[in-house]
């Protein structure tokens, strides 16, 4: 059982939040010329990596805030989680 | 070689079983092959196979960085099936359902191959309908579908929950007869002993640290136990795909997730089928041993840990319960996870890639074990000829960016919700 911090309402466990992916993925901007290749990259393409993955969480059965996480993905302990304007 | 048979089994039992020859022998890795494989789970072993089979092609290394069998081939829930709509997945793992008919006679290793029909469970109207249009779409392809009714379920798997009051009452279901189970660890050893027995050299306990590529060409491997030369190395290493591509500079459209299974203890035989609960996501058959293996849900978030969470085993296993209510009172023997290679789309990449011989076999989201026979046979045609095998060509890396992705579920770009 992951004991995950949401920073609204503070330590609750795994089964109140929801996954929300990479964080560190960013949209290309909105009304901007944006090639295939960083389009198909924005959608499909992730560092995956083995070790400290900053990811998005869902407090879905609390306080419906998404938030970011920092998360070692080889042993699942959880560094810092931070508001989404926030920076962990 | 030893050939098994009654007539070995006998002569053997002379001097007490102490002479049978190692199935594989433990070779020092060479200075040089034609191909390196990546990887001894059941795709390596089984590419290695084909390579030497059918294109002739012996000087082969299978690396390893742990041992055969301790991957994801000795983790999965043994299913096979070929129960696909889309075409290039229809004809892709038909291939694999006849190479698996005949894998223990081609092989002289008993993979314990077990037709014995596998049924996606209905519970809407909705669902059965649209599991209409897949059992018609599989039988245009030639692969055997049988729509159920109710009746005709309950006759299969009268113990599931047909009461009138269940939250998801089972409508129907569709079939495919010829799905069923195989002894894993068997395929695993059983390719080992075949390639091994036709030269190959397979290497245990040997991690790949490095490659070494010169003008846009691979050149070797540099591996824990020393650099080997290669003139085409072959990746197939499922949940360690991206930590291997990030060494050759390639970003992947690869997550890893750790997906559980599970056995109870062993009971008399009771189910005889494979069943997928179609309300949630369990799935469940019964081993020769009499355990129930299940299976069910990634556990939700990106991990490279060869273990999950009770909180997925308990979602799971509630699904479970709602569709067999009588399995409440097994009790639970183990469980474990293996790290699964989720594509953005749900299905494989088998290709070549930017590097000049280095060949690519991954993305096996949680279908990898049924395809070990096709995917190795393809992947064997794609390094020993430098192009893909027809039943590849749409598996390859470049759908990413043309869009000809095959998303057989529709759910995206988010592996954790599939």
């Amino acid at each position: 059982m992951l004991e995950i911090k949401c920073p609204h309402c503070g330590k609750r466990s795994q089964n109140e939040f929801a996954y929300g992916g990479d964080a560190t993925i960013k949209r290309p901007k909105l009304g901007e010329e944006v090639s295939t290749k960083d389009w198909d990259d924005f959608v499909y393409f992730r560092d995956n990596p083995r070790g400290k993955h900053q990811e998005f969480w869902h407090h879905v059965s609390g306080c419906r805030q998404w938030f970011k996480a920092l998360r070692d993905t080889a042993t699942h302990e959880i560094f810092n989680t931070a508001k989404l304007e926030e920076d962990l | 070689m030893q050939k098994y048979s009654v007539f070995s089994l006998i002569k053997n039992a002379f001097s007490d079983h102490q002479n049978w020859d190692l199935a594989w022998k433990d070779p020092q890795p060479k200075k040089e092959y034609d191909v390196i494989i990546i990887g001894g789970g059941g795709h390596g072993l089984a590419t290695a196979y084909y390579l030497a089979k059918e294109h002739n092609i012996t000087n082969v290394a299978v690396i390893e960085k742990g041992w055969i069998g301790g991957g994801n081939v000795g983790r999965n829930t043994t299913i096979l099936r070929s129960n696909y709509m889309f075409d290039a997945n229809a004809h892709f793992y038909e291939l694999g359902m006849k190479l698996w008919e005949n894998l223990s006679q081609e092989l002289n290793y008993n993979v314990m191959y077990s037709p014995r029909g596998i049924i996606n469970l209905a519970h809407t109207d909705g669902q059965l309908n649209a599991y209409a249009r897949r059992g018609n779409s599989m039988r245009l392809n030639g692969i055997d579908a049988i729509l159920l009714n109710r009746e005709e379920v309950r006759k299969m798997i009268p113990f599931a929950d047909f009461s009138e009051t269940c939250r998801f009452p089972i409508v129907g279901g569709l079939m495919q007869p010829r799905g069923g189970t195989a002894r894993h660890d068997a395929v695993a050893w059983g390719y080992a002993r075949q390639a091994d027995a036709m030269g190959v050299d397979i290497i245990q306990n040997c991690e790949v640290t490095g490659f070494d590529v010169e003008n846009g060409k691979i050149s070797g491997v540099r591996t824990s136990r020393g650099d080997i030369k290669a003139k085409k190395v072959g990746l197939c290493v499922a949940g360690s795909t991206t930590l291997l591509a990030d060494k050759l500079n390639m970003r992947l459209p690869i997550e890893a997730h750790v997906l559980q299974a599970c056995v109870s203890e062993p009971v008399k035989p009771l189910l005889h089928n494979v069943v997928t609960f179609g309300a949630g996501h369990f799935y469940c058959s019964q081993s020769d041993k009499g355990e129930m293996v299940m299976g069910g849900d990634l556990d939700g978030y990106n991990s490279y840990a060869q273990r999950g969470n009770l909180p997925m085993i308990q979602h799971v296993l509630s699904g479970g319960l709602a569709v067999f209510p009588n399995f409440s009172r097994l009790k639970m023997l183990r469980s474990w996870g293996g790290i699964m290679d989720m594509s953005m789309d749900g299905t494989p990449i088998i290709d070549k890639t930017h590097i000049d011989g280095v060949y690519l076999n991954c993305g096996w989201c949680y279908g990898g074990f049924k395809a070990t026979p096709c995917s190795g046979f393809v992947f064997a045609h794609t390094i020993a000829k430098n192009e893909p095998h027809e039943l590849n060509e749409p598996f390859n890396l470049e759908r990413f960016h043309t869009g000809n992705i095959l998303d057989e579920k529709g759910v995206g770009p988010k592996p954790w919700i599939g």
